[in-house]
């Protein structure tokens, strides 16, 4: 019976271009495009100088953070209300001031001080670009001690210097960090929308009404009605790994199987969510905007594009009550870690118990409204 | 056998909150006969269907349909009616030749049972030469056709039709009609409902239903000698124009 509704199903997904295309092409343009814009690293940050001190100390200065591929100059001058404006016309977005004296300041007292203004409008401009700056002139800063040093009366100075490492991600390779999350949100789409829209569908042409006056029992529906979508699920999930290697160079340094395992129990999840929804709406238009709603949360709330850990409490909370949430860091824990099936064990206990309810609930639902 | 009612039913109710579609309906329908299921938009016809067919957990009351009992062996009456909804209830972006195999296969024919009930269907209908054909592609004359045929491929003996000849030319609903006659001569009942009251004069017994309770049924002659009226027409008007219920 089961086999009866699943040949129907690929029948009708193969026989419809458009669901095959979104399955297929978009996880392929957004795997492409997306890991590309969604960079966290920010280079060619406008940069406006104003140097009012014009010593060789100044020059070195300004010459080193201009170097780099941070800082781009739009900008140098005296006049701070001058660099003032081009902040404001937007032509600008930092500004370095190396005050008068700065050189004198530095061999006489030992200290000097150099102040940065950020337009703040884009925050993560900003603080990154002060971050940036305050990176290199803290170079600056090494570099001329040690020259100093030569100095007798300087070398009771503390030198303080931070090191930092990146575990796992040593290069800090924001493809490596974005693309498994993308890929998690890809399955989300294809697992949730495409079977929902398919559903919905039949209860607009009546159809899932003649459905209902056979004895095929809704169980042998539902399950035949889900599995084409589990298996292109699985597809569009290879595809997203072989798109990942081909162009990103990016392999899992943990084991497929753990991936496909975990995968595969999320998708039996997110088949849940699809099917509640199928049975709430009426239409695909209805089912289109809830899952609008629906994927905008996952985005802003699985840590795909934020930090879960910086959230609020009750956010963390929210986000933990979503599956993307936890596909996403699983995957990422696998891809980017290593991790084997027996460190995300209760991870798929999580997601077994969210596959098993929000099933339970659209199968539940489902009942009443027959 | 034939003396034994096929469709059975005591006080059977359905209410929606407090809104009562169907009130307290009894009437039996007899093996072999052509039932016309009359009444206005909002009368509760489909919603008296639905019980019958299963769809629909009555409120309260007593009905049996094809021998088993509507509230606790629905399954049992699923696999022993035909159906077909006043939408159009095949897949169009499936072949004439999937559809059949698809509604077949869910009335549990296989193999050879299934081939030959498809050929069967296809010479009758005479879609030999249109099986590999998208439904979609099909006059909505001969979808209609092809939809009562499948919803009795599995020879039942009883068959729902909700405003089967909706929409279609008076030349298509003759010949869906020419249909229903031939499946009743072999011996299946015909549970049909409809709003064109020409039809209801070709029902061998016909009960007509205002504001969920059945306001009269009998043979079309009977009605019409009753009421005086000249056809069903002027009978369904005459019982009609007192619903409180509009749409």
């Amino acid at each position: 019976m089961i086999g009866i509704v699943i040949k129907k199903e690929f029948r009708q997904i193969f026989r419809n271009p458009n669901i095959l295309r979104m399955m297929m092409v978009m996880p392929i343009i957004q795997l492409i495009i997306i890991p590309f814009a969604a960079d966290y690293e920010i280079k060619n940050i406008d940069l406006a100088i104003v140097n009012q001190d014009n010593s060789s100390y100044s020059q070195r200065l300004v010459q080193k953070l201009v170097a780099g591929n941070y800082f781009q100059l739009v900008e140098a001058g005296t006049d701070y209300r001058t660099a003032q404006e081009s902040i404001e016309k937007g032509h600008a977005d930092l500004i370095i001031t190396i005050p008068h004296d700065f050189e004198k300041n530095i061999i006489k007292e030992n200290k000097a001080t150099i102040s940065i203004s950020a337009d703040a409008v884009n925050g993560v401009k900003a603080g990154l670009g002060n971050l940036y700056a305050n990176q290199i002139i803290g170079q600056f800063n090494a570099e001329i001690r040690e020259e100093l040093l030569v100095m007798p009366r300087h070398n009771e100075i503390v030198n303080i210097q931070t090191f930092s490492q990146n575990r796992y991600n040593p290069h800090n390779d924001y493809h490596l960090f974005m693309v498994p999350g993308i890929l998690a949100l890809l399955v989300t789409m294809v697992g949730a929308l495409i079977s929902t829209l398919n559903i919905v569908s039949e209860k607009e042409k009546g159809t899932i009404e003649q459905i209902n006056v056979t004895p095929l029992k809704k169980y042998q529906f539902i399950i035949g009605k889900l599995t084409p979508f589990w298996i292109l699920g699985m597809i569009s999930i290879t595809i997203g790994f072989i798109i990942s290697y081909l162009v990103f160079g990016i392999v899992s340094l943990g084991g497929y199987l753990s991936i496909y395992l975990y995968s595969g129990l999320y998708l039996l999840a997110v088949l849940g969510i699809g099917l509640l929804l199928s049975t709430f709406v009426d239409t695909q238009q209805q089912a289109t905007l809830f899952s609008f709603f629906l994927m905008m949360n996952f985005v802003l709330l699985s840590g795909l594009y934020t930090t879960v850990e910086s959230m609020p409490g009750w956010a963390r909370f929210l986000s933990d009550l979503l599956p993307p949430s936890h596909f996403i860091k699983v995957i990422r824990s696998i891809f980017i870690k290593g991790s084997s099936v027996v460190d995300i064990l209760p991870e798929f206990g999580i997601m077994a118990i969210f596959a098993v309810v929000l099933n339970g609930l659209a199968v539940l639902n489902y009942r009443k409204r027959a | 056998m034939s003396k034994e009612a096929i469709i059975k039913t005591n006080d059977l109710t359905k209410s929606f909150g407090a809104f009562t579609a169907v009130d307290k309906i009894t009437f039996e329908v007899m093996p072999g006969e052509i039932f016309g299921f009359l009444g206005a938009n909002g009368a509760g016809k489909t919603t008296a269907m639905k019980m019958l067919s299963g769809l629909l957990i009555p409120t309260s009351g007593k009905a049996s349909v094809v021998g088993f009992d509507v509230f606790k062996q629905s399954e049992m009456i699923k696999k022993n009616i035909g159906y077909m909804s006043q939408k159009f209830s095949l897949y169009d972006d499936l072949t004439v030749e999937e559809n059949i195999a698809f509604f077949g296969g869910i009335y549990g024919l296989r193999g050879d049972v299934l081939e030959h009930a498809q050929a069967e269907l296809l010479q009758r209908l005479q879609l030999m030469d249109q099986s590999k054909k998208l439904v979609a592609s099909l006059p909505l004359g001969w979808k209609q056709k092809l939809s009562f045929s499948v919803a009795m491929i599995h020879k039942p003996r009883l068959v729902f039709l909700d405003e089967p000849t909706g929409g279609v030319d008076p030349i298509t609903r003759r010949q869906f009609w020419e249909m229903i006659y031939e499946a009743a001569e072999n011996g299946v009942t015909i549970f049909v409902t409809t709003h064109y009251m020409d039809e209801a004069e070709y029902c061998s017994r016909v009960s007509i239903m205002v504001d969920g309770k059945i306001a009269a049924m009998d043979t079309p002659r009977a009605l019409k000698d009753r009421f005086g009226a000249k056809n069903m027409d002027e009978v369904f008007y005459t019982l009609a124009r007192g619903a409180k219920r509009g749409e």
